[in-house]
């Protein structure tokens, strides 16, 4: 059989790097996911307005990020802000702002959801016990849009994590950016080292999105 | 009277231009039981609606204790609270056990201890035959329950005046009877209540005082229900009370 080119990931530094690679992936996901949960909450409030302004103007974000491909975003904010306004952003800030602005659209969306599919009646009776606003919504209303909420975002940040694999493009040196380093480097000794170090990029992922999925499988039948 | 709680004087509803209900005038005594019936859409949701404030009205007042309802204005929680109200639906909050649905008001807006409503709650629920069920979820019980839980709930807020709104409409008919007994026990103990119901031999029993509405209005009105189910005076509502005859 021929060699699964596994033995390139504990050469030198190797594995190492590949950590540090994924540390990098993780960083920009969880900045931008924690990002998009905060704005997404007021996004997803102010959807749900009667302001008939607000609303036009959230759809068509919200269509803009749906339509946009990721990489064409990261390209405009890296590159094209360069030639049009001169900005000479950091690469993982780029990254950070598009990630964020996909991530908020989407979390606004999934906000705007959960909080109309809180049947009406849970507002009025609360109100009938003489509870004010504030008290409907903080016992009453959002444990209610969390809970239908958490299974829908764990699936939107397991997607954002994977996504971060296209932050290489801008020139970040992520997880398989260094799994493409370690390969490029040992061609002539290990050729076969692609399948071996994509192997375990493929595992990183995997152990870093599969707990999440978990928790939110747990947590759905916890509240169901 | 001395005693009367609660007043609506020419009360006028509108929604989209439509008159949903007008002239409505009738006071509430308290101990008095007052059933509302009429065919359907002729307004008694709305009017029990209005009273709490969850509508809005175009005209004419009501008032509670000499207060004006309000939907909207400040003082509308501190009127809630003497006005409790059980809906159609089951309208447990499904993410709280039943103890929690029941004592969640009494605490957080009576600003009341902890031990001593949990203490008052379970002696409501045995009251009610639950209290084995304190527990729960509100999933886990059959309808009639959790029309029961929904009585406790607005009771240990000690309303003044409870409005039931087709409490058992969306129940199965087997359910119904152990609902209408806890209410008709809740005659027995003097409360005031103003009940929306279908039920026309439940109707019959436990009210003080009939008022049949019909198109927004009060049709008759009745201080003898005996002599209103039996021979009714207007023509719209003797066909009324036809209908439920098989």
């Amino acid at each position: 059989m021929q060699s699964l080119g596994l033995d390139v990931i504990f050469k030198g530094k190797n594995f190492i790097r590949l950590l540090t690679g994924l540390w990098v992936a993780v960083r920009i996901s969880l900045i931008s996911v924690s990002i998009s949960i905060a704005l997404g909450l007021i996004v997803g409030v102010l959807m749900t307005s009667e302001n008939k302004v607000l609303k036009t103007i959230f759809r068509i974000y919200l269509e803009i990020v749906r339509i946009m491909p990721q990489m064409v975003l990261l390209f405009i904010v890296y590159f094209g802000t360069t030639r049009v306004f001169g900005w000479n952003l950091d690469a993982e800030l780029s990254a950070i702002i598009v990630f964020s602005f996909w991530g908020t659209a989407e979390m606004g969306d999934l906000v705007r959801g959960a909080l109309i599919s809180i049947p009406k009646i849970q507002y009025e009776s609360a109100m009938a016990l003489g509870m004010n606003k504030v008290q409907v919504y903080y016992h009453i209303i959002l444990p209610q849009t969390v809970r239908r909420l958490i299974p829908l975002s764990i699936n939107l940040i397991t997607r954002m994590i994977k996504t971060t694999s296209l932050v290489m493009m801008i020139g970040i040196v992520e997880v398989l950016k260094v799994a493409q380093q370690i390969i490029e480097a040992n061609r002539k000794a290990s050729p076969n080292a692609a399948f071996g170090v994509f192997a375990v990029v493929f595992l990183m992922y995997f152990l870093i999105c599969w707990p999440i999925g978990k928790l939110s499988v747990y947590l759905e039948k916890r509240w169901s | 009277m001395g005693n009367t709680l609660l007043t609506v004087k020419n009360l006028h509803k509108e929604f989209d231009g439509k008159t949903i209900l007008k002239s409505i005038d009738f006071e509430v005594i308290k101990g008095e039981v007052i059933v509302i019936i009429g065919p359907s859409g002729c307004g008694k949701s709305t009017l029990l609606r209005c009273l709490n404030g969850l509508e809005d009205i175009q005209g004419g007042e009501i008032l509670i204790d000499d207060r004006k309802v309000i939907s909207g204005s400040k003082d509308i929680t501190a009127i809630r609270q003497k006005i409790g109200m059980v809906f159609q639906s089951y309208d447990l909050f499904p993410h709280k056990t039943i103890l929690e649905n029941i004592i969640l008001a009494p605490m957080k807006v009576l600003k009341r201890k902890r031990s001593e409503v949990e203490a008052e709650a379970t002696e409501l629920l045995s009251r009610v035959g639950l209290a084995d069920r304190k527990n729960d979820y509100p999933r886990q019980l059959s309808g009639g329950q959790k029309q029961r839980i929904a009585i406790v709930r607005s009771l240990i807020m000690h309303p003044e005046v409870l409005l039931l709104d087709e409490i058992t409409a969306a129940l199965d008919p087997e359910m119904v009877h152990e609902v209408l007994q806890v209410v008709l026990d809740l005659a027995k103990t003097g409360s005031t209540m103003l009940i929306v119901t279908h039920e026309m031999s439940f109707a019959k029993a436990i009210a003080d005082r009939v008022l049949f509405l019909e198109n927004g209005e009060i049709a008759e009105e009745s201080s003898n229900p005996k002599e209103f189910f039996e021979a009714p005076k207007t023509e719209r509502a003797k066909q009324f009370l036809k209908s439920f005859e098989y």
